[in-house]
């Protein structure tokens, strides 16, 4: 059973949709003891990294998360729940992440050349880091598919964990693992079959 | 790159598709959960779907169904149609919607697109204009295009995006199913007021037009149509594979 983490943070319809169609059984929750019994743990969210890490720390459910991760348990962030899972954001002020993935999370803007419109939003093409056998978060889907982003931020200094980038005037971070932990910045969730795939991957590791 | 985005609409009433489709191989042409799943294999890069009951009941029918089609059909959706309060936006993203569409409700009352942004974001709140020439002017119309606002279209799209659209639709009333293309002098005008994504409606016969629509204005992000798919004049298939073969960066 895969627990979705609900603490308050967007709308997790479409997730739970999503994982019910390729017939994976999931709990939306906010419970610790429900979270402790899951086999896979998904960290999703939109909105202000201070306001959700703030949640998280609220309801214990940061250190609940880290110590899940660390005993092994396969753990995928989604958008901002992916970028939970850094050190730090700078996203209006500094906030502290989970720290689970080396790096930081900072804004497009510092990436990619003045013209393109921020948000980065709609259908980009992943591609893999050359030099490193592909993710198994992938082993079902092929380098150049596209998926479906929306995000004005992104993962920074965590080049040893990206697993995926989008070109968008410049490389953005797509996909981030270390171990157990995996983060996608993108919505697998509204990404078709290929995101479905994904999905399928992640429960199957 | 971020790929240009096919998006076919779907009108509907009562819970049921209206305007009429004809498909081969499609039982029910009517049923919007369906027919979103069809588009969706076709590869449609988004859906939307415009409200166009009057009546409480089939708003009631119309959520039902949206919730049906978000637990069926995982690439982005849009609704529009009725979007009068913050509540309406709730109301639909609740049933699995991604983006919010606003016409008429954003004209009788502008603080709509600030508060809704400020509540969900601005890639939740679409602007979605209907607009003619009058008097050399492009002008706003409410209403389905009944009324003439008076106001000047570009100057309501400006004051949209700078309150927070984050998409701006635009419809041209002149082109609208007289299938002769889409209006790139008035969506120029657009492209050249705004830097929020802009998608091209009314007027699209073949798919000729969508790539002229994406060679003459490379800051147009999507294209954006209804009776020619639905009665299979344009196939999504199709289209996309010429415009990839054109040279127009497209999700396959």
């Amino acid at each position: 059973m895969i627990a979705i983490i609900d603490y308050g943070v967007g709308n997790l319809f479409s997730l739970k949709s999503s994982f019910a169609a390729i017939g994976a059984e999931t709990v939306v929750t906010g419970d610790p003891a429900v979270i402790q019994r899951a086999d896979k743990l998904v960290l999703p969210g939109v909105g202000a990294f201070g306001d959700a890490a703030e949640r998280l720390r609220r309801g214990g459910l940061d250190k609940l998360i880290c110590e899940e991760a660390e005993g092994g348990k396969p753990l995928l962030g989604i958008c901002l729940g992916m970028q939970l899972l850094f050190d730090y954001s700078l996203e209006y002020g500094r906030h502290d992440g989970l720290g689970l993935i080396p790096g930081s999370v900072r804004p497009i803007a510092d990436y990619i050349p003045a013209g393109y419109k921020i948000p980065h939003i709609g259908w980009n093409a992943l591609w893999f880091p050359a030099g490193k056998p592909a993710s198994p978060l992938f082993r079902f889907i092929k380098e150049g598919d596209c998926v479906y982003f929306v995000h004005s931020f992104c993962g920074a200094e965590c080049e040893d964990s990206v697993i995926a980038a989008s070109e968008y005037g410049g490389l953005l971070t797509a996909a981030v693992a270390r171990d157990n932990v995996y983060g996608v910045q993108f919505h697998p969730e509204k990404s078709g079959d290929v995101g479905l795939n994904i999905l399928r991957a992640f429960c199957g590791s | 790159m971020i790929t240009k985005r096919i998006i076919p609409c779907l009108d509907v009433k009562d819970g049921r598709v209206v305007k009429g489709v004809n498909f081969l191989g499609l039982a029910d042409v009517s049923s919007p959960v369906k027919l979103a799943k069809f588009y969706s294999d076709c590869g449609a890069d988004e859906l939307v779907f415009y409200d166009i009951t009057a009546s409480a009941e089939g708003r009631a029918l119309f959520t039902d169904i949206l919730t049906e089609v978000a637990s069926t059909i995982f690439i982005p959706l849009t609704v529009g149609g009725g979007i009068s309060t913050v509540d309406d936006f709730d109301r639909v993203l609740k049933c699995g919607a991604d983006k919010v569409s606003v016409n008429s409700g954003a004209l009788r009352d502008p603080s709509l697109i600030p508060a809704a942004a400020k509540k969900y974001g601005d890639q939740c709140v679409v602007l979605s204009v209907d607009a003619r020439r009058v008097d050399g002017q492009f002008r706003v119309f409410a209403r389905g295009g009944r009324e003439d606002t008076g106001l000047d279209a570009i100057e309501w799209i400006k004051s949209g995006a700078a309150n927070g659209a984050g998409e701006i639709v635009l419809n041209s009333i002149d082109t609208d199913g007289v299938k002769s293309g889409f209006d790139l002098e008035m969506l120029q005008a657009v492209c050249d007021a705004v830097d929020v994504p802009v998608i091209a409606s009314g007027g699209a016969g073949c798919i000729d037009h969508f790539k002229g629509l994406f060679h003459s204005l490379p800051r147009v992000d999507a294209g954006l149509a209804a009776s020619i798919f639905h009665f299979g004049e344009v196939s999504i298939p199709d289209l996309k594979r010429e415009l990839a073969e054109d040279g127009i960066n497209i999700r396959r």
